[in-house]
């Protein structure tokens, strides 16, 4: 009996390997398709049709992955809806190329799982088997720059967003473009809030990630604080994935610092915001990269009461046609307020950073397309090159040189901190800069 | 500094009996059948999602629920031994290596796939004490005292019961057991769910102060070899003790270097007993 | 040199060939990204058959060598500009020369200590490259893209990093078989057999188990090289993957350990399969479960793996199924 048993689990283990290796690896790309026209959309009001040739409409396939399991499925579920969001109003009306092809976008994505070897495999698959002409970033530096190999290595324009790290700009790539303002100028606002809002405070302690982006930002911020006459008591790193940050909090509480900096991403930047509190360390002054401007850092209650954190963007953020104007530059895409209270519309809550670049990147590649009036990989990239562009989202324009190539110039950043409303909800307000604070900052806090 | 070191000190040494009593099954199960149990994180892990789940879906508190998650365990580990173990006990240690990871394997791959790698919570509120430069916190406590009550249960069990008097029998030799009239296959299952069950309650444990995802159980466990090792494979209380060393080590040293070394000086010491001393410091069983 | 005499040798090799060939026939990117991988495992898998396979040692930090071996290679190319073929040779030197100072210590333990040893030494040497500024740190290390310039751009680059996996592939079943047919194998097997009767009987024991450590390690270093290349950039987290070294041990074990064609068939059988559960939508979460069913049914029920099962079922093919 035994033995027939063994003689069958082999040959259908054979059975099986056999089947796998012929088998096709049809992927399951979750494609997300605009309500698919070839034909103009039928709401349109035609009286009586002009003898006009039916204008060729062309899909451009624009891919990415997105992180929708793993560390980093908060952040990038917001940049992924701002994308959506974009999609669905470009293909309302497409974009008219100058030779009168109507181009529509189609978005093909998987999910990363936040983890770098799918990524590389995937953006391959996205650019050989799925035939993109376009290219978006996942979310985060790390899985970035595994991703922007690619591209560059098959020659298709990426636009990366949620990704800050200035290191990657300066591998040589030509068709990598930038959104995000880059690591090096994260917390040098933070350090410069600090000075206007205590002179005296004089002792910085940084405990950041060990990856590429949390490395980028505080060697930059150490090197400005330094230079401001600051001095670093503690500068060390963590790996990703630490969970338990009592070393670094015991030896942050040894150093005594007027001020402590960091932080890496939401998960640890959460985790470490909240093991401070717990230890109740005494500091006047937390700025955390990443976590605080995400809504879901006041999941941590109290903890995050005073915290105050980098952002790309606010929904209280002043960019309009007008400043636009005085500043002497083109204006483009919906107001700030439209963009708000569409999303509002769709996903039923206010659009945190992430979600705003997402968005941002569909219309600067749509800029850039119009620009160019041709999908023409060189075409466009010579329309990114050239461009100097208000938005919503903020000023954009990128670096051209031979070292730098792709590195966001013109984008600034804006720091929020969490304070209380007047029942005591715990609520974000933008205390810097000066310009575009909607309330002071809480300065020292009391712990 | 004397603040900082008896700061970090205190809190190792508060961690380090978590670390210990997750270690104590392993030992045990090496010491009873030699077997290397590679699913001991992934167990671990098993705890604190039970935790979690307890937790958020029926509002249970994670001290309370802690006698369902041993029971739980305990029949986990009785499963595990009869379907994946049993069957390759006398064989090559490889067979029984690799067996233990393949339950690893699939109690990942599930759990990825259930759980997804999102990084869990297990919210209570935690209280502190003050005292002097040391802030204990009200989670670390508790779990240092379960600890050491569930380690004097264990040592109860096993000196004092008769399932017990069996497990260190088959410990000592099986085959006189057998002919002793010990059933080796219910004592080995026991010995096997009893393991689990501690590495399952530590995690529990830990699920009060960390963060946790599936994948969290890789590092735990090689934390646990490092342990084991230390405090000698088969001996719980070199486990316990080995523990509280490793705890002490990790507050220590961050003190006078950068905390990224830590990791480097465990395994080195790891591999210089296993070198120098393969029995452990307290010898093995 | 018996080796030629074999069937085996010439279906293994002529196996590898083929995969090599329909690649380089139909050009094809994704075909040649997967056969890539492919070839990878084959490579990893065959290096730890001759230790794991011959001599009977439980590497379960066989990744170490490949990590460390991509690392000093990376660090030659990306730091001092060494062309790909000299900084390969040097990783693979580099990990044979970690292999020899391990063994020299390691060695001498037996069983399952030496399995966990080899567990520890993977998890040392990844926090130590953590921590080494020269390495970058846990940054790890970046190539500037202009240095696929010297290869004729980032596609040939690509191909001829392809050709050189291709090339390290036959090698490593080449001197598989030698090392099989040889004196040198034979002592081997005689330590897996019974170490103890082996040195009674004057088989120098040590000597044999570190050369067979050392020449596991060599392959490893040199793939470690190519991958990262190819991915233009290495972190510690991805060089040092402790899961990576066991599925190579799964892939030993699913083909058939102590045979030759057994860790090609099985790697490739393993790698097609996780690369199609990874990929379906119904599988794509259960892969890693599906990989451990797979090995639990192996050691439980045919530890022999596909061929030593197919060898003792077929007793007149074995010339074939070596």
């Amino acid at each position: 009996m035994t033995r027939a048993f063994r003689v069958i689990l082999v040959l259908s283990m054979l059975a099986a390997l056999a089947l796998s290796g012929c088998a096709k690896a049809t992927p399951a790309p979750t494609a997300t398709q605009p309500p698919k026209p070839t034909s103009p959309p039928t709401a349109q009001p035609t009286v009586a049709p002009t003898p006009k040739p039916t204008p060729v409409t062309k899909t451009v396939v624009i891919g990415f992955t997105s992180s929708k399991t793993g560390s980093q499925e908060v952040p990038s579920t917001g940049q992924t809806r701002g994308l959506e969001l974009w999609l669905e109003q470009v293909n309302a009306k497409g974009v008219t190329l100058p030779d009168g092809t109507i181009v529509k976008f189609e978005f093909k994505t998987y999910d990363d799982e936040s983890n770098k070897e799918r990524v590389q495999q995937l953006y391959t698959k996205l650019i050989n088997d799925d035939k993109t002409n376009f290219l978006i970033s996942p979310y985060s530096s790390g899985l970035t720059d595994a991703a922007a190999v690619i591209a560059e290595q098959y020659g298709q324009i990426m636009i990366t967003t949620g990704a800050a790290s200035d290191a990657t700009y300066k591998k040589g790539y030509q068709l990598v473009f930038q959104l995000y303002t880059p690591a090096s100028r994260y917390l040098t606002g933070a350090v410069d809030l600090l000075a206007k809002l205590d002179p005296t405070a004089k002792k910085i302690a940084i405990v950041h990630e060990n990856d590429k982006f949390s490395t980028d930002v505080v060697n930059a911020a150490k090197a400005y604080a330094e230079s401001k006459g600051y001095e670093i008591v503690l500068f060390e790193g963590y790996d990703s994935g630490t969970t338990d940050f009592a070393p670094f909090i015991n030896k942050i509480i040894g150093a005594a610092p007027d001020a402590i900096m960091g932080g890496g991403h939401f998960a640890d930047g959460s985790t470490f915001a909240k093991q401070m509190y717990e230890k109740q360390v005494k500091a006047k002054f937390i700025a955390l990269l990443v976590a605080p401007p995400e809504l879901k850092f006041a999941d941590i209650g109290e903890a995050a009461f005073g915290i105050i954190g980098p952002s790309q963007w606010e929904p209280q953020a002043a960019y309009s046609e007008a400043s636009a104007k005085a500043a002497g530059v083109q204006w483009y895409g919906p107001s700030v307020a439209d963009f708000v209270s569409a999303y509002k519309a769709k996903y039923g809550e206010d659009p945190a950073y992430h979600a705003a670049g997402g968005y941002a990147a569909g219309l600067i590649l749509q800029k850039a397309i119009e620009d160019a009036g041709s999908l023409d990989t060189a075409k466009v990239k010579a329309a990114l090159d050239a461009m100097d562009v208000l938005t919503c989202y903020g000023r954009v324009k990128f670096n051209t040189s031979a070292e730098a190539h792709g590195l966001q110039v013109a984008h600034e950043m804006v720091y929020i901190q969490w304070q209380k409303d007047a029942s005591g909800k715990l609520v974000k307000q933008v205390v810097w800069p000066a310009e575009g604070k909607s309330a002071d900052a809480i300065y020292p806090l009391s712990r | 500094m004397t603040e900082q070191l008896l700061a970090s000190l205190t809190d190792g040494l508060l961690l380090g009996f978590v670390y210990g009593l997750a270690s104590m099954g392993l030992s045990l199960i090496w010491g009873v059948m030699r077997v290397i149990n590679l699913a001991h994180g992934a167990t671990m892990v098993l705890g604190m999602f039970a935790t979690y789940l307890l937790f958020s879906a029926f509002g249970i508190h994670p001290y309370v629920a802690l006698p369902i998650i041993v029971v739980l365990s305990l029949l986990f580990g009785f499963l595990v031994y009869a379907t994946a173990v049993h069957r390759v006990i006398n064989a090559p240690y490889l067979s029984t290596l690799l067996a233990t990871f393949a339950v690893n394997m699939m109690i990942i791959g599930i759990g990825t796939a259930v759980f997804t790698t999102t990084p869990r919570n297990v919210d209570i509120p935690v209280g502190r004490i003050q005292a002097g430069p040391v802030t204990l916190l009200s989670t670390r406590l508790v779990a240092t005292l379960i600890a050491v009550i569930v380690t004097a249960g264990l040592y109860l069990l096993l000196y004092r019961t008769r399932p017990g008097k069996a497990i260190r029998a088959v410990a000592n030799n099986r085959a006189a057991a057998r002919l002793m009239g010990i059933s080796a296959f219910r004592t080995l299952a026991l010995s096997f769910g009893l393991g689990t069950m501690l590495a399952a309650a530590a995690g529990a444990l830990i699920a009060t102060f960390f963060p946790f995802t599936i994948l969290s159980g890789a590092g735990y466990q090689t934390k646990g070899f490092v342990i084991c090792v230390l405090g000698g494979l088969g001996n719980p209380t070199g486990a316990l003790i080995g523990g509280l060393i490793l705890g002490a080590l990790e507050g220590i040293i961050p003190v006078f270097m950068a905390v990224n070394w830590v990791p480097v000086i465990e395994f080195v010491l790891f591999v210089l007993i296993l070198l120098v001393k393969p029995s452990g410091l307290l010898g093995a069983r | 040199m018996r080796a030629w005499r074999y069937p085996a040798f010439w279906l293994t090799l002529g196996l590898v060939a083929a995969a090599g060939a329909v690649v380089f026939a139909t050009r094809s990117a994704t075909l040649r990204e997967e056969m890539f991988l492919l070839l990878m495992f084959v490579t990893l898998a065959s290096s730890l058959n001759i230790l794991l396979g011959f001599t009977g040692y439980v590497n379960f930090g066989h990744i170490v060598f490949f990590g460390l071996g991509g690392y000093v290679g990376f660090y030659l190319m990306s730091q001092h500009g060494w062309p790909l073929w000299w900084a390969t040779l040097a990783g693979g030197l580099a990990s044979a020369l970690l292999a020899w100072l391990l063994g020299a210590a390691t060695l001498r333990l037996r069983g399952a200590y030496f399995a966990l040893a080899t567990i520890g030494v993977n998890e040392a040497v990844r926090a130590f490259v953590n921590n080494f500024r020269p390495f970058g740190g846990p940054t790890g290390m970046s190539l500037n893209f202009a240095v696929y310039r010297q290869y004729g751009g980032p596609a040939n680059a690509l191909w001829w990093t392809f050709g050189a996996m291709f090339g390290l592939t036959l090698l490593v079943i080449l001197i598989s078989y030698l090392v099989k047919f040889s004196r040198f194998g034979l002592g081997l097997m005689s330590i897996r057999e019974d170490e103890d009767a082996a040195m009674v009987l004057g088989v120098r024991t040590p000597r044999l188990k570190t050369w067979a450590f050392v020449l596991s390690a060599l392959f490893p270093g040199m793939v470690g090289v190519l991958f990262f290349f190819k991915n233009g950039n290495v972190e510690p987290g991805d060089a040092f993957r402790l899961q990576m070294s066991i599925e190579i041990i799964v892939m030993v074990m699913l083909g058939g350990s102590g045979t030759v064609l057994g860790p090609a068939i099985g790697s490739a059988a393993y790698e097609r399969l996780r690369g199609y559960l990874l990929t379906s939508p119904i599988f794509k979460n259960l892969h890693l479960a599906f990989a451990g069913f797979l090995l639990l049914i192996i050691v439980l029920f045919v530890p022999a793996g596909l061929v030593g099962w197919m060898r003792s079922r077929l007793p007149k093919l074995r010339r074939v199924l070596e």
